[in-house]
């Protein structure tokens, strides 16, 4: 049933040196239903499942929960976790060759699918094939046969990448974007990172900076002498138009219609000009920045303008680069206290709101603040644009209010205690951080679209992203996440980041799928490349149906743990973001428990019967973690630290994200290897090393004995060398996970008793406590003083609900 | 009354005076004696001042008074004579009267008379004989005028008949038309009148006081004081003339009295022209007021005396007998001298004064001319009281002056000094003044010739008849010798137009504070029937003259000034310590205030603190407080205050070279600002703004390399886009500066954009300054309409249509409440608005004009400025007004004593509440007019008090208290109060309440409203404090002869009658540059100064001649000044030598008429002349762009416009017709 159209070697290069063959028009016809119904079994037969998803993952940057899908809408509401998939749409694939001609759509108005592997092609025909014409070949095409098949229709192309190359080139725009209302030490450290940051732009693209404090300062570029720049008042919203009156930018909008082919835009003006004209000019510009120079008298925050310098950030782009990729990068050091989007009062006796607050309704600026950034977030996104937050500040600056901004837009948030601090300086200069290729691992105002196979629907995102609002047949009525769409802006991506998708089975329970039939799902992904460029990236994906009533062991063998952690664990943090922390937690126990009562084998009423199988076992060990994480836990963090960990969360692929929930636990030691232990207090023991990984930490930790010789100093001793190399084996290690992180994970070096200790035992499972420390073995671990249940207790407890027949 | 006051006053005349006055008056009574009396009156006065010390005489002086009385006019002389009476008649008792004279002499004439006046004569008669020559033109005219007074008395019946009537009385009629000694009786009121002002300050008050129950005759003295009578006294002569006096006149004296006055001014004539003669030699030594000084010196009359007394005696014409044979004899002295001129000055006080003592030689000069002067002396008489102004008798007068003294026509230049000897002169100086007189003003030498040439002819009076505004102010300088000293209540100062050096002995020097009337009437009731307004112009922060000590600068310590703790008034000299200094007692409310410990003083046997004469707040008029901090806004030691410049650099602006002309200048007058120590660097800090339809602003700061430009295009909500670095120490930012300097002209040399914004501009000033917390000046740099959207939008809205109707008032007010709100924050923050506009079509400066002048700042307006003609005056302004000393975030109260009350202020300022006068900034020219009211009755022991605090930041950043306080008299008598006013304060002030009034009112209300007024004034005076003489007799107060010719001045003005060509924005900006003008200002702007040129010595100017075409002589090449404009006009025969000398051409048509500097040649006279206009110059705070008017050039109609005797071309009235206007409107009062 498989047709395969191969095109010459001679006719691809042909057409990647942009020559159109002059044959005639071909059509391919292929049945509606066909497009994207996959071949029945698998092209590869894997050998195990973890296998299959790891390749899958490898090749095309998705997993899913379920890696066989029940076959009806009822069944798969049993199944607790949804069948949803985590896409990575720019993971990373050098492999990939980038084809050089414009994708082949199926031409029914309802599908337009691209043309892929999975399709059945009626190649010896050409032309009229069954009833309807589904893709309509260009005349490039004209070659197709089975022997020259495209690219696009090679199974292992199930990814595949086009390069549009109509439309201009679009330039890269940064917009600097730099409150001044910070310690001088703090500014200058941030003055060299831009000054540095210069230099790491392509030479054509354009920069352009504002500064705020109690005013917001646009900056011309270029102009001789006297340096200039447009002034706004801080405390005054201003209109896209408004904004091009008082800049003098009066030529009309460039075109407002979405799609790969704005209008010419202007290249540049006097706002955002290219680096290799102003790099000078606006190198001095930087040095001279200088504090916000408004006196802030004893007990006040100085006020800072960003609600407004953001919204002029983002009317400045809108009017003059729509729907072209730019970032307008956010440095603040501190939250907005005048203005629009204001989130706390310049009078330094009223704290900025804490959680407390905001149960309290107490927090009187929030909702108008964030209405205010959601507003900027949603036109930000609209054009195309990323917003960026680099908020460095000891105390909150806005986050919570903010966030909607880099979530809505796929920017970045980093927060830091200081601009002064290389957490900063690294991350700011990895952003930067090029490809093999010399292009910025970033993409820019992509959207993502997902069509399905007819017996499922998508259901909504959840990730960096914003609702194009595309209804379509594959649209389910369901929302889960960012829903009622099968389109979805993402304004900034970088090869890392990671959407969860919901899907919905929506076959009907006596509408059988023929035995070994797949569902199919294509992504598909238009972006701007850095290079300028606008891409297609094409992925599409199928999975086998199944009858869970009679095939439900090979449904269970499919799970995919891990990404329904990470699947359920988005749902809960999205949950978390509206409800009460709470509802959320009872929410998460309440799937555990129907998960283990689906999947668990045990006598009823008898918790010591119950077992889970292996794809099953450290789901709810991941629950635990996820249960205490910062992202659902709000105790012991500020609103902003919340909404920061949450946005990151949302936004990084799985294994960042496993890691989050679960830190990762290392142990160095005279025994043996470094070897992963337990996360656990059971793991910190005198004679070890600890180092800590949760993604946002990267601890070192020393044991007790270890502590004691390294104070001694032993590792100077030469005869104690095998000390040393101890000591510096976890370094070692740390700095390798530090340079590849991003954001830059805090680096802390600590010690038994230390107090930065305590993000270890936070972390660790409290198996030992002052409660149970003499119950337990002496020999190991280290007792947590926390009244928190242990994952014994949580398992112990999950069991006796599991196999509970009143449940 | 006048005569008690007068006697007071006239106590130095009075002796001369009594005999005459006596004598004098009682035949007077009839007409003459009046006159007489006036002379009497007001020498007796003085004397009686002196004389009840010693003289027995001067007993008779009361009943003199009381005859001169009926001459009165003069009587407001009488006051001031009392105020001075006290010291000096206190003194010398017995031998007072030549003490008086002495002193008075002294005063006046004393040292310097003799021996300038001399001296200055021969000068002054050869400028007369300049005049003299243009006389002898008049002169010609004169008979002509003769022929027409008879029309002029039938068409102006009234006039006639007044003069007949009442003219014919002695005054007009006789002295004019004939120069019949009698009228110039009422010359000699004049000069009479003159004496008492001279006198007055002398003065015994107390005799005046006394004196004036006997009013009549002092009044009448007074009368010929203020009468300054020549003048007026022309006019009657002119009036009577008109009638059959004026043919009286020649033929002597129609009717009897009229007549007989005429004879005995005729008589006296001959007398006075002695007196006259002398007032003549001072004045001219002195110029104008010499000679009246010398009056009083002369007063001493003792000559005069001897002439009066014989005048006296005999009615008018015993007097004048006597009179003349002293004439006689003087003259026989004076002729030499140059009667004419002399006699001119003599006519009036001088002249019988200086005859005496110095006045002998001099004297006889006047004399000489004094054989005209007989009839001088006629006018003097009656003219004196009248003032009158025989509108007929004048024309004819001048004629008649000419012919009968053809002599005297230089004298006639000179004349116009006489005129107010013409009081005295009653006698001699008239005469001989009078022939000089006519040309001049000369009532006397006008009635005399008139009469003469052709009683027949004039209808129209004769412009030399009517007073002459150059007269009054020659013979006011000729009448200054000494120092003013402001030690004596009530006392009126020298005029405005006179050199004089003041001291302060206890009262405000006039530099800081001039009023109307130096007496006040006592009751509200009073106030009300004179119509006189009762206001002050006070000039807060005036520069000194270098031989003047600035006020003195007092610090009380940390408790700050002390204070009554009743009404708040600052310590000063009316504050009387008492229980041994441990208490005082306010001064203006009486109330009684602990001396705080830190200022006991014990008190001398006489009451005084000892410590009087080290306290300048004890002992002076004027003097500074250190301020504490309880004096400062929020409590907080002010900041140095802040300049900011903003430049429009809109496509006009650039064009015109406006931008890189203030960039330019900038640069090197930032060396220049404001500071009080002139070794210091200023602290005054600088900030620029540029702007179009957005703003720019820049960061100048010392630590950057190249200055930054902040652009706000958000301009419906202005705000100050930096603090740091916009407001720069120049020196430590100089070369950011310099380089933004550079930069400006280029950076917009290619700007489109046409449209600008204006209420943002100010707001961003005014938020700079809020942000720098401090006070400043905002110098703004306009070209056109602000029509872009922005706050303070205007349209345009010249409406040519709207002129002279009922809505004309709408286009005075502005267009949008905008800029008023806009002011009072500007005022409350202390931020004062300079406005230069460069204007190529309407701007609406009624609106844009809003925030400067409620700010206390100036518009400076530059209409089709073009860099090449209009650089110099833009600079040099702008210069000026970044250099002058100036004062921010101002407060000023006037308080009180009980009794009258400051009710209405006149300025450049704002009020937000009755008493507080807010201004944000106040620089050493701006002056603000306060109107008083009576709330109570005023006692005559104690005068009226006022003080008037000013609260300010100097340019240093120190906060101070600048107090003025000023004591005037009070009267009981109206006869005091017009002896004792102001013209030129009195014009300010009306000019002032006029031009406000147009915001409200149609522009037709505002004239009736002021003529009205005016009439009333002077009605009142003639129901009052005349003579009871014929309706048909114009009589005015000596010290208000100029009034009429004033007022119309004012009413002819652009703003109350526009000619065709006058724009809208003229309007606006001539109405608000007059808020806050001077009286130096104003008078300069009313009645500009013409001077011939035909010859220039090192020294002295040329005597002045009157605004009017008709002394333009083809052959000459005159200045005119203005005070905003300088014109030199060239005859169109002028003499080559003339054009070689000024500007080095051969002929007239090479002449280039866009000339505005003189070419620099070396010759004696073109470096006197370029001299003369660079001292002119200087003397205004506006600099004066010289402007060649070739006669009968295009140009010569602007020039002709401020020839402002003449009919304007806008339908304004000639001097002489308003005068016959205002007779009639008079008429009308009294009937």
């Amino acid at each position: 049933m498989l047709f395969c159209i191969v095109v010459s070697r001679e006719e691809q290069r042909r057409q990647q040196s942009g020559a159109v063959s002059s044959g005639a028009n071909s059509t391919l016809q292929i049945l509606p239903t066909v497009c994207l119904t996959p071949p029945v079994s698998p092209c590869v037969a894997m050998a195990t499942f973890p296998e299959y998803i790891a390749q899958n993952e490898e090749r095309d940057g998705v997993r899913f929960s379920w890696n066989v899908w029940p076959s009806s809408r009822l069944e798969a509401t049993r199944m607790v976790v949804p069948v949803a998939s985590l896409f990575t749409p720019l993971r990373e694939r050098p492999d990939l060759p980038p084809i050089q001609y414009e994708p082949v759509l199926c031409s029914r108005a309802t599908c337009r699918a691209v043309l892929n592997p999975l399709c059945q092609v009626d190649y010896r025909a050409k032309l009229q094939m069954l009833t309807v014409v589904l893709f309509q070949f260009p005349p490039s095409y004209a070659g197709i046969s089975e022997v020259n098949q495209p690219a696009e229709l090679l199974p292992q192309f199930s990814t595949i990448e086009y390069v549009v190359q109509r439309g201009p080139q679009m330039p890269l725009v940064f917009l600097y974007l730099v409150d001044t209302c910070m310690e001088d030490e703090d500014l200058q450290a941030l003055k060299e990172s831009l000054q540095m940051s210069l230099s790491l732009l392509p030479p054509t693209a354009l920069v352009g900076l504002i500064t705020f404090g109690r005013m917001v300062q646009v900056h011309e570029l270029g102009c001789e002498g006297i340096s200039k720049s447009y002034v706004f008042r801080g405390t005054k919203d201003l209109n896209a138009k408004q904004l091009q009156e008082m800049l003098g930018l009066t030529k009309p909008a460039a075109n407002q219609g979405r799609g790969p082919q704005p209008a010419q835009p202007p290249l540049s003006n006097r706002f955002l000009q290219p680096v290799q004209k102003i790099d000078m000019n606006l190198t001095d510009l930087l040095g001279e920045l200088q504090r916000d120079p408004w006196p802030v008298t004893q007990g006040k925050r100085p006020l800072r303008s960003l609600g407004a310098a953001m919204s002029i950030a983002v009317g400045l782009l809108e009017c003059t680069f729509p729907n072209t990729g730019a970032r307008v990068m956010t440095f603040i050091g501190g939250p907005a206290t005048q203005g629009p989007g204001m989130v706390v009062g310049d009078e330094l006796k009223t704290p900025i709101r804490s959680w407390h607050d905001l149960e309290k309704d107490n927090a009187k600026f929030m909702k108008k603040a964030t209405k205010h950034y959601e507003s900027l977030a949603n036109r930000a996104s609209a054009n195309g644009h990323i917003i960026d937050i680099y908020a460095c500040a000891l105390d909150q600056t806005g986050l919570l209010e903010m966030k909607c901004c880099p979530n809505y837009t796929g920017g970045y948030m980093v927060m830091a205690d200081s601009f002064n601090t290389s957490l900063f300086k690294q991350t700011f200069q990895r952003v930067f951080s090029k490809d093999d290729q010399g292009s910025f691992k970033m993409a820019f105002a992509a959207t993502l679209e997902v069509k399905t196979s007819r017996e499922i629907k998508v259901s909504g995102a959840i990730g960096p992203c914003v609702s194009l609002n595309a209804k379509g047949p594959c649209v389910s009525e369901n929302e889960i996440g960012t829903g009622g769409t099968c389109q979805w802006k993402i304004c900034g991506l970088d090869p890392s980041t990671t959407l969860a998708l919901y899907f919905e089975v929506v076959n009907q329970h006596n509408a059988p799928i023929p035995q070994g039939g797949r569902g199919a799902i294509q992504f598909v992904t238009q972006y701007q490349h850095a290079s300028g460029q606008r891409r297609i990236r094409v992925t599409t994906t199928a999975r086998n149906w199944a009858d869970a009533q009679t095939q439900i062991q090979s449904i269970a063998a499919s799970f995919d743990q891990e990404a329904a952690a990470i699947l359920m664990a988005r749902l809960a943090v999205f949950r978390a973001e509206t409800e009460e922390g709470p509802d959320v937690l009872r929410w998460l126990d309440r799937q555990l428990i129907r998960l283990c009562q689906k999947f668990g084998d045990y006598h009823k009423d008898d918790p010591n019967s119950f077992r889970f199988s292996e794809t099953f076992s450290l789901y709810p060990q991941f629950m635990f973690h996820l249960r205490r994480s910062p992202f659902l836990q709000v105790f012991n963090n500020s609103p902003d630290e919340s909404s920061y960990y949450r946005h990151q969360f949302n936004r990084h692929d799985l294994t960042q994200a496993l890691i989050m929930i679960q830190p990762v636990l290392y142990a160095y030691s005279f025994n043996g290897p470094p070897e992963p232990v337990l996360l656990d207090s059971s793991s910190i023991l005198p004679d070890r090393i600890l180092l800590m990984d949760t993604f946002f930490q990267i601890l070192i930790y020393h044991g007790e004995t270890v502590a004691q010789w390294r104070k001694a100093g032993y590792q100077e001793m030469p005869e104690y060398e095998n000390f040393r190399h101890l000591l510096q084996a976890p370094v070692d290690d740390a700095q390798e996970l530090l340079h590849t992180r991003f954001p830059m994970p805090r680096y802390i070096d600590t010690e038994h008793g230390g107090s930065q200790a305590r993000f270890l035992l936070s972390k660790v499972n409290p198996s030992q406590t002052h409660n149970n420390m003499y119950t337990w073995g002496q020999e190991s671990g280290a007792p947590i003083l926390t009244d928190d249940v242990s994952l014994q207790v949580f398992m112990d407890h999950l069991k006796k609900l599991a196999v509970s027949s009143a449940a | 009354m006048n005569v008690n006051q007068h006697t007071p006053m006239a106590s130095p005349y009075g002796q001369p005076q009594p005999g005459y006055g006596q004598p004098g008056y009682a035949p007077l009574d009839g007409g003459y004696p009046a006159p007489y009396a006036p002379y009497n009156g007001p020498s007796s006065a003085y004397q009686p001042g002196a004389p009840p010390q010693g003289y027995s005489p001067f007993t008779n002086f009361p009943s003199k008074a009381v005859v001169a009385n009926p001459v009165s006019d003069l009587s407001s002389p009488l006051d001031l004579g009392p105020a001075r009476g006290p010291p000096t008649s206190g003194t010398p008792p017995v031998s007072a009267p030549q003490p008086y004279n002495q002193y008075s002499q002294g005063d006046m004439q004393n040292g310097p008379p003799p021996l300038t006046q001399a001296p200055p004569r021969p000068a002054a008669s050869q400028l007369y004989n300049q005049g003299a020559v243009n006389l002898s033109g008049p002169q010609p005219s004169y008979p002509q005028n003769y022929g027409p007074q008879p029309s002029m008395q039938q068409v102006t019946s009234q006039m006639t008949g007044m003069q007949i009537t009442s003219g014919a009385p002695t005054p007009t009629g006789p002295g004019y038309a004939p120069p019949r000694s009698s009228q110039h009786p009422a010359s000699t009121a004049y000069s009479a009148a003159p004496p008492p002002s001279y006198t007055q300050a002398p003065p015994p008050a107390s005799p005046a006081q006394t004196q004036p129950p006997p009013p009549s005759g002092p009044a009448a003295s007074q009368q010929y004081y203020g009468g300054p009578p020549p003048p007026s006294q022309q006019p009657f002569n002119s009036s009577l003339p008109p009638t059959s006096q004026r043919q009286f006149p020649s033929p002597g004296l129609p009717p009897s009295s009229s007549q007989q006055t005429f004879p005995p001014s005729s008589y006296s004539g001959p007398v006075s022209p002695p007196s006259q003669a002398p007032a003549h030699p001072v004045s001219q030594p002195q110029q104008p007021f010499p000679p009246t000084q010398p009056p009083f010196s002369s007063a001493p009359p003792p000559v005069s005396q001897p002439a009066f007394a014989p005048g006296p005696p005999p009615p008018t014409q015993g007097s004048f007998p006597p009179r003349a044979p002293p004439p006689s004899s003087q003259p026989g002295s004076f002729p030499p001298p140059g009667p004419p001129p002399t006699s001119m000055p003599s006519g009036q006080y001088p002249g019988p004064m200086p005859p005496q003592q110095q006045p002998p030689p001099s004297q006889p000069h006047p004399y000489q001319s004094g054989p005209p002067p007989i009839r001088t002396q006629m006018p003097p008489t009656s003219m004196a009281q009248s003032n009158h102004l025989p509108p007929g008798s004048q024309g004819p007068p001048g004629p008649p002056g000419p012919m009968q003294q053809p002599p005297s026509q230089p004298g006639m230049q000179g004349g116009y000094p006489p005129q107010q000897n013409g009081a005295f002169g009653q006698g001699r100086g008239p005469q001989p003044g009078y022939a000089g007189p006519y040309p001049g003003q000369p009532n006397y030498g006008a009635p005399a010739p008139a009469p003469a040439p052709g009683p027949a002819a004039q209808k129209r009076l004769d412009p030399d008849a009517i007073p002459s505004p150059i007269q009054v102010i020659e013979d006011d300088r000729a009448k200054c010798t000494e120092p003013f000293t402001t030690g004596v209540r009530g006392q009126v100062p020298p005029l405005v137009t006179t050199n004089f050096q003041a001291k302060d002995q206890g009262n405000a020097s006039p530099r800081f504070v001039r009023c109307t009337a130096y007496n006040v009437p006592c009751t509200a009731d009073m106030a009300k029937q004179s119509q006189v307004p009762l206001a002050a112009v006070i000039k807060p922060l005036a520069t000194l003259p270098p031989d003047e000590t600035p006020p003195y600068l007092v610090d009380h310590g940390e408790a700050g000034p002390v204070r009554c703790n009743r009404c708040k008034a600052y310590m000063c000299p009316y504050m009387q310590f008492i229980e041994g200094g441990r208490r005082f007692q306010c001064g203006f409310c009486s109330c009684v205030t602990e001396v705080p410990p830190h200022y006991f003083q014990h008190l001398d046997h006489t009451g005084k603190r000892v410590d009087c004469y080290d306290r300048p707040e004890l002992s002076l008029g004027s003097y500074e407080f250190v301020a504490t901090v309880d004096y400062c806004k929020n409590n907080k030691i002010p900041q140095p205050p802040a300049f900011i410049f903003l430049i429009d650099v809109s496509y006009n602006a650039v064009k015109s070279g406006m931008v890189n002309i203030v960039c330019q200048e900038l640069k090197t007058l930032l060396d220049y600002l404001p500071r009080e120590n002139p070794e210091m660097d200023s602290v005054v800090r600088v900030g620029f703004v540029t702007y179009n339809k957005v703003l720019h602003f820049y960061n100048v700061k010392a630590s950057l390399a190249q200055p930054q430009m902040l652009v706000v295009s958000d301009v419906s909500d202005m705000f100050v886009p930096l603090l740091d670095g916009f407001l720069v120490n120049v020196n430590e930012s100089r070369l950011v500066i310099e380089s933004l300097l550079d930069q400006i002209p280029e950076m917009f040399a290619d700007t489109r954009e046409t449209e600008t914004v204006f209420g943002p501009v100010i707001q961003a000033g005014l938020e700079a300054l809020k942000a720098a917390d401090c006070s400043g000046k905002l110098f703004v740099f306009h070209t056109s309409l602000p029509i872009a959207e922005a706050p303070g939008k205007l349209k345009n809205r010249e409406d040519k249509k709207l002129v002279g109707t009922d809505k004309e008032k709408s286009l005075f007010q502005p267009q949008v409440g905008f800029y008023n709100t806009l002011a009072k924050e500007c005022v409350a923050q202390g931020c004062c608005v300079d406005l230069f506009l460069f204007p190529n079509q309407y701007v609406d400066v009624a609106t844009l004009g809003v925030v400067p002048v409620s700010t206390g700042g100036s518009i400076y307006k530059y209409t089709y400025f073009q860099a090449q003609s209009d650089t110099e005056r833009f600079l040099n302004d702008l210069r000026r007004d970044v250099q002058k000393l100036v004062g921010f975030d101002a407060v000023m109260r006037v308080r009180t004593s009980t009794g009258i009350r400051a009710t209405d202020f006149f300025g450049s300022f704002f009020m937000s509440n009755t008493t507080d006068v807010e201004l944000a900034g106040l620089d050493c020219d701006k002056a603000i007019t306060v109107e008083f009211k009576h709330d109570d009755k005023l006692s005559e022991e104690t005068g009226a008090l006022m003080q008037c605090a000013v609260l300010y930041t100097s340019c240093s950043g120190q906060r101070r208290l600048r107090v003025h306080n000023m004591a005037v008299n009070c009267c009981s008598q109206l006869a005091d109060l017009y002896r004792n006013c102001e013209t030129d304060t009195i014009i300010n002030f009306f000019s002032k309440y006029a031009f406000r009034g147009l915001l409200n009112n149609p522009t037709k209300a505002v004239r009736d409203t002021l003529i009205n007024q005016c009439a009333q004034i002077l009605a009142c005076y003639r129901k009052n404090c005349a003579s009871p003489s014929s309706a048909g007799q114009l009589i005015l107060p000596e010290c208000m002869k100029l009034l009429p010719v004033y007022l119309n001045c004012v009413l002819k003005s652009d703003v109350l009658m526009p000619g065709a060509d006058v724009s809208l924005d003229d309007r606006a900006y001539l109405r608000q540059l007059i808020s806050g003008m001077d009286v130096t200002e104003s008078h300069i702007f009313f009645y500009p100064r013409l001077l011939p040129l035909t010859k220039l010595e090192s020294g002295s100017l040329p005597l002045a001649v009157r605004d009017s075409e008709e002394r333009l002589s083809k052959g000459g090449v005159y200045l005119l000044e203005t005070g905003l404009h300088l014109f030199l006009w060239v005859g169109a025969s002028v003499q080559q030598e003339l054009l070689l000398n000024i500007f080095g051409t051969q002929s007239f048509s090479q002449i280039d008429p866009s000339l505005t500097s003189l070419p620099v040649l070396d010759n004696p006279f073109s470096q006197r002349l370029r001299d003369i206009i660079e001292s002119f110059r200087a003397q205004r705070s506006r600099y004066m762009k010289l402007m060649v008017v070739k006669q009968e050039d295009k140009a010569e109609l602007i020039f002709r416009h401020f020839l402002v005797e003449d009919k304007s071309a806008s339908g304004g009235a000639s001097y002489v017709d308003f005068l016959c206007h205002m007779h009639k409107e008079i008429r009308q009062l009294l009937s």
